[in-house]
C-alpha cells in the first residue's frame, strides 16, 4: 500500500533514435510501497523509458536524453544499470537471465554469495574464501518467503517449469538488501492463470512491505486487479495517469490505442464445400514441438484453427509442411502433393508461411524493409526482377519493390520512416505486420499464420486478426492459424482442433464450450473421434 | 556541424585518419624530393594489380562465409592458367584469354570442393580457410616440381625440370593490359587498359550482386534462416559464392602478374589473402558486409600507402622503416575489423 512518501519522480523524459522522437515530455510520480501498471501498446516507448531509468548503456551510445529522474528526492542519473541496482532499483526482464545448471539458490544468490573466510584469504586476499551455503540457503529461503510462493531452493533451474524460473528471477532482486523499486517487464507473459494470480498477491505483499513496483503488462486485467495506479503511454507521450479505482479493461484499452477496440469477432465468411488442405499422418521432427501423428482437412476459404498447450506439438505442423524441419506423412494441398522437407516446392505450391520465430526465421533485421517484403516474392515467383540481355539473366527491380513495401505499409499501417527502414529499428507489432506483408506478397492460396499474436500489443493485435479476416473475407484465402491464445482461435476460426502430445486430441467449433477445449489440452478429451464440427 | 558528424560516422575515423595520411604523403612527397608523377602513376599501377583480389572477397562476405583467408585457393588457380598457357606457348592476348579460360575452369573445380568444405564448418570459416589456403599453396609447392613442365623458360635451368621460382612474361603478355591504351598526364602515366579490366571486373560483380542469386546470396548472409523459409538453399549459395570468389581470385593474379612482369610460384601465393582482406577493411567493409565502393576506396588507400611510405619514409629517414608500416597497417587493419563485427561504413 501507498504509504504517501515519494519514492520516484520523472519529470519531462524525453528521447529520440535516430531522429525519431520515442519519448515526449514524460513526467509522472511513484509513492513507496505504490505499484503503478504501465501500458502502451508496442512501440508506445515503455521499453525505452525503463531502458532510461535503469541507466542501459543504448540510451547514451543514441545520445542520452532530455529531463532528469529524481529518487528519494535526489536527482540521479544512472550511467550503468549496476548504478541503477546499488541504488536500490531492481529489473526483471522479459527474458531469463539464470544459469540453468545452477540451482534456486545458487542463481538468488548469484555475485552476491555469502562467503566463508579461510586461511588462504590471509594470504591471498578475500577472494579466496569460500561460500557459505548454510546462510546463502536461508537468504533463499527468506526471498521465496517475502515472495509467498512454494519454490525449492534446492532445484535446478534447467528442471524447473517456467513460472518457477520468473519467481526466481524475482526473488534474487528482492534478496538486494536496499531494493526500493521493482521494475517487472512482463512477468506473467509466460505464466499460467494460476502462476499468475499467485505473482500478482506477492506482488501485493511486497508493495505492503514498502517496495514500490512498475509493472508492464498486456494483460490489462492484472492491471486492474494489482495496479494502485495507472500509467498509459501512447506514441511516446503519457495520455492517461490516473488511480485504478473504478477503471475498466475496456477503458485501459480503448486510451492505449485511442479508438474503440472491437472485443467480439465480424461474422464469419462462408466456407466452400471441397476440400483444400489434407494432412495425414503427418510427423515432424522440431526440436521441442514434435509432431507424432496428426491428420487433419482444412475446406477451401476456411480459417482453422490450431491451438494446444506450449511443446505439444502444434507449432511443429506448419513447420513440417513448411519444410523447414525433417518431415513425413502426406500433405495435399487443392488437390496436389506437396513435397516435404523442401522449403522451395511447399512455396510453388501457393503455400506462405509466416513463422513464430519472427527475429530468428521473419525477418532479415540488417536490412530494408523493401527487402524483407520482397524477397520471398522474388525467390520463390520470380518476381520484382528485370530480365537483362534477353533473359540471359536478371536483376532485381527496386522500384517494383519499393512500390510493394509501400503498398503493404499503407495497407497495414506499418509505422516505419520509409521503406529503406531497417527491420531491426521496429517495434514487435510493426514487425510482425511486415513478416504478413512478405506473406501477403506471395498472393497465397493458402496460408500458415504462427503465433500471429505473441508479444504484440492490443491495437496491432486487432489489425492483425482484422487483416487475416479481411484477406479470407475478399480473397477467399484459406489459412490455417496457430496460436496459445484460445480466445483468439475462437473469435475467428471456422473450426478449432486442440493438439496434444503430438496429435489432433480433437476438432470444435468456436461456439463450444471453453470447459470442453480445456479438457481436449488437458488430454482428457472424451473422443478423438477427429473431425467432430 | 551535425552534418560534418554524421558524414564522420558514416565514413569512419579509421578511413578518415589513413585518407589524411595518404594526403600528407602526397604533400609531402615533392618536399623530400620525390617526383609526385611516378609516385601517382604507380600507385594507380598498384591500385589495378590488386583490386581484383580484394573484389574476389566480396561475394563470400556477402554470403555470410567471412573474409576470404583461403584466396590462396583461386590464386593457384590462376598460377595453373598462366604456367598451363605458356608451355602451349600461347603468347599476347590469345595467351591472356586462353589463361583466364583456364583459370576459370580450375576456379571452378577447386571453388566448388572448397565451398563444400566450409558448409561443413559453418561458423569457423575464416579459420579453417586460412588453413586451407596455406595447405593448398603447399601442396602445389610439391606439383609445380613434378607436374610435367619441360618448356625452356619455365623450367629451372639446371635441372630441366620443375618450375622455376619466377618466371619472366614478358615474351608472353607481360604488361599487356597495362600499356593498352597508356597515355601520361603530366608525367604520370595511366595504365588504361588495366583500369579498364579492373572496371569490367568490378562491374561484373556488382551486377551478380543484384541478380536473383546475389539478393539470395547477400540474404543468406544476412539471415541463413529466413533465407531457407524463402526457399533458398543456404548451401547452395554458399558454395556458389565460394566459386566466384575463387575464380575472381585466380583472374586477379593474372592482372597482378601481367603487370608485374613474372609469374611467381611456390610459396608466393602464401601472404597474398591479408592485404587484400586488409584493403577491404580499410575501405569501410566489415565480415558480413561489403560493397563495390569499399573495394574501389579500400584498395587505393591501402596501395597508396604501401606505395608512397618507401618512397617519402625513407626518404626523411634514411631507414627502411616502411616495411615495418606496411605490416603494421595490414594487419591492425584486420584485427581492428575482427573486433567490431556488425556496423559498417556505407
Amino acid at each position: 500500500m501507498s504509504t504517501g512518501t515519494r519514492l520516484l519522480s520523472l519529470h519531462g523524459i524525453s528521447k529520440e533514435f535516430y531522429g525519431n522522437v520515442v519519448l515526449e515530455d514524460i513526467s509522472f510520480d511513484l509513492d513507496r510501497g505504490q505499484i503503478i501498471g504501465l501500458v502502451g501498446e508496442n512501440g508506445a516507448g515503455k521499453t525505452t523509458l525503463m531502458r532510461i531509468l535503469f541507466g542501459m548503456p543504448v540510451i547514451a551510445e543514441t545520445g542520452g536524453f532530455n529531463g532528469t529522474i529524481e529518487l528519494d528526492g535526489q536527482p540521479v542519473a544512472f550511467k550503468t544499470p549496476f548504478d541503477a541496482l546499488d541504488a536500490g532499483i531492481g529489473m526483471v526482464h522479459q527474458e531469463f537471465s539464470l544459469i540453468p545448471g545452477f540451482s534456486t539458490t545458487e542463481n538468488i544468490a548469484l555475485n552476491r554469495e555469502s562467503l566463508k573466510p579461510n586461511f588462504a584469504c590471509d594470504i591471498f586476499g578475500k577472494r579466496m574464501s569460500v561460500l557459505d551455503r548454510v546462510t546463502m540457503r536461508e537468504r533463499a529461503v527468506k526471498a521465496i518467503h517475502t515472495l509467498g510462493v512454494k519454490l525449492d531452493p534446492d532445484m535446478l533451474v534447467s528442471e524447473m517449469p517456467v513460472g518457477h524460473k520468473q519467481f526466481t528471477e524475482i526473488a534474487r532482486e528482492i534478496d538486494r538488501k536496499n531494493v526500493k523499486l521493482l521494475v517487472l517487464d512482463e512477468p506473467t507473459a509466460v505464466l499460467t492463470e494460476t502462476e499468475a494470480e499467485v505473482l500478482l498477491s506477492s506482488m501485493r505483499a511486497l508493495a505492503a512491505q514498502g517496495i514500490s513496483i512498475i509493472f508492464i503488462s498486456h494483460r490489462l486485467h492484472e492491471i486492474t486487479k494489482v495496479a494502485d495506479k495507472i500509467v498509459v503511454l501512447r506514441d511516446g507521450k503519457i495520455v492517461k495517469d490516473v488511480p485504478v479505482a473504478g477503471v475498466s479493461v475496456q477503458d485501459i484499452a480503448a486510451w492505449m490505442v485511442g479508438r474503440d477496440v472491437k472485443t467480439k469477432a465480424a461474422h464469419l465468411s462462408v466456407c466452400k464445400d471441397s476440400v483444400y488442405l489434407n494432412v495425414e499422418h503427418l510427423w515432424v521432427d522440431m526440436p521441442g514441438e514434435t509432431v507424432r501423428d496428426v491428420s487433419f482437412q482444412v475446406m477451401e476459404g476456411e480459417i482453422f484453427g490450431i491451438g494446444g498447450l506450449a511443446g505439444q506439438g502444434k507449432l511443429g505442423i506448419a513447420n513440417g509442411v513448411m519444410g523447414l524441419f525433417p518431415a513425413g506423412g502426406q500433405v495435399t494441398v487443392g488437390g496436389q502433393d506437396v513435397t516435404l522437407n523442401n522449403p522451395h516446392a511447399a512455396l510453388n505450391s501457393d503455400i506462405a508461411f509466416v513463422s513464430e520465430d519472427r527475429r530468428g526465421v521473419g525477418l532479415l533485421l540488417d536490412e530494408s524493409l523493401e527487402w524483407n517484403i520482397a524477397f520471398t516474392a522474388m525467390q520463390a515467383k520470380r518476381q520484382h526482377l528485370i530480365p537483362v540481355l534477353g533473359g540471359l539473366f536478371s536483376v532485381r527491380d527496386e522500384k517494383s519493390m519499393k512500390a510493394l513495401a509501400l503498398e503493404y505499409i499503407e495497407s497495414l499501417e506499418i509505422r516505419c520512416t520509409g521503406p529503406r527502414q531497417r527491420a531491426k529499428e521496429l517495434s514487435g507489432g510493426n514487425q510482425q505486420k511486415i513478416c504478413l506483408a512478405k506473406a501477403f506478397a506471395l498472393k497465397p492460396k493458402l496460408l500458415f499464420v504462427s503465433e500471429p499474436t505473441r508479444g504484440i500489443d492490443v491495437g496491432a493485435k486487432a489489425i492483425v486478426l482484422e487483416t487475416l479476416r479481411a484477406y479470407n473475407r475478399d480473397y477467399g484465402m484459406t489459412i490455417v492459424m496457430i496460436s496459445s491464445e484460445l480466445e483468439e482461435l475462437r473469435s475467428i476460426c471456422h473450426r478449432v482442433a486442440i493438439v496434444d502430445e503430438g496429435k489432433i486430441a480433437g476438432i470444435l467449433p468456436p461456439t463450444a464450450d471453453v470447459a470442453q477445449f480445456g479438457l481436449l489440452m488437458s488430454g482428457l478429451g472424451a473422443g478423438k473421434n477427429g473431425d467432430a464440427a | 556541424m551535425s552534418s560534418i558528424k554524421t558524414f564522420i560516422t558514416d565514413f569512419g575515423w579509421p578511413r578518415i585518419i589513413i585518407a589524411l595520411f595518404l594526403l600528407s604523403l602526397f604533400v609531402a612527397a615533392p618536399i623530400v624530393g620525390v617526383d609526385l608523377g611516378a609516385s601517382i602513376g604507380d600507385v594507380l599501377n598498384r591500385f589495378g594489380q590488386n583490386a581484383i583480389m580484394v573484389l574476389a572477397l566480396v561475394p563470400m562476405v556477402q554470403s555470410g562465409c567471412g573474409l576470404n583467408f583461403g584466396l590462396p585457393i583461386g590464386i593457384l588457380a590462376g598460377l595453373l592458367g598462366s604456367t598451363i598457357t605458356m608451355q602451349l606457348g600461347l603468347t599476347g592476348l590469345t595467351g591472356l584469354l586462353v589463361a583466364i579460360l583456364i583459370t576459370i575452369v580450375f576456379g571452378v573445380i577447386f571453388g566448388y570442393l572448397y565451398g563444400k568444405l566450409l558448409n561443413n564448418v559453418k561458423g569457423e570459416e575464416m579459420t579453417i580457410a586460412m588453413y586451407v589456403g596455406f595447405s593448398a599453396v603447399m601442396l602445389f609447392s610439391i606439383l609445380w616440381l613434378v607436374l610435367p613442365f619441360n618448356k625452356a623458360d619455365l623450367v629451372m635451368g639446371y635441372a630441366g625440370e620443375g618450375l622455376r621460382r619466377s618466371i619472366a612474361l614478358e615474351d608472353y603478355w607481360g604488361k599487356l593490359l597495362n600499356n593498352f591504351g597508356q597515355f601520361s598526364i603530366g608525367g604520370t602515366p595511366i595504365p588504361t587498359g588495366l583500369l579498364l579490366f579492373v572496371g569490367l571486373c568490378v562491374f561484373f560483380v556488382y551486377v551478380f550482386m543484384r541478380t536473383r542469386t546475389g539478393t539470395a546470396m547477400t540474404a543468406v548472409g544476412s539471415n541463413p534462416d529466413f533465407a531457407r523459409a524463402s526457399g533458398v538453399s543456404v548451401e547452395r549459395m554458399r558454395t556458389v559464392s565460394t566459386v566466384v570468389s575463387t575464380v575472381l581470385g585466380g583472374i586477379g593474379i593474372l592482372a597482378y602478374q601481367q603487370s608485374f612482369g613474372w609469374v611467381q610460384v611456390y610459396d608466393a601465393p602464401l601472404f597474398m589473402a591479408f592485404p587484400a582482406v586488409s584493403a577491404l577493411l580499410i575501405g569501410g567493409a566489415s565480415v558480413t558486409k561489403a560493397s563495390m565502393v569499399n573495394v574501389v576506396l579500400g584498395t587505393f588507400l591501402f596501395q597508396g600507402i604501401l606505395t608512397m611510405t618507401p618512397s617519402v619514409i625513407n626518404n626523411v629517414l634514411k631507414n627502411e622503416l616502411s616495411e615495418v608500416i606496411r605490416i603494421i597497417v595490414t594487419n591492425g587493419m584486420i584485427i581492428y575489423a575482427l573486433t567490431r563485427k556488425t556496423k559498417v561504413a556505407k
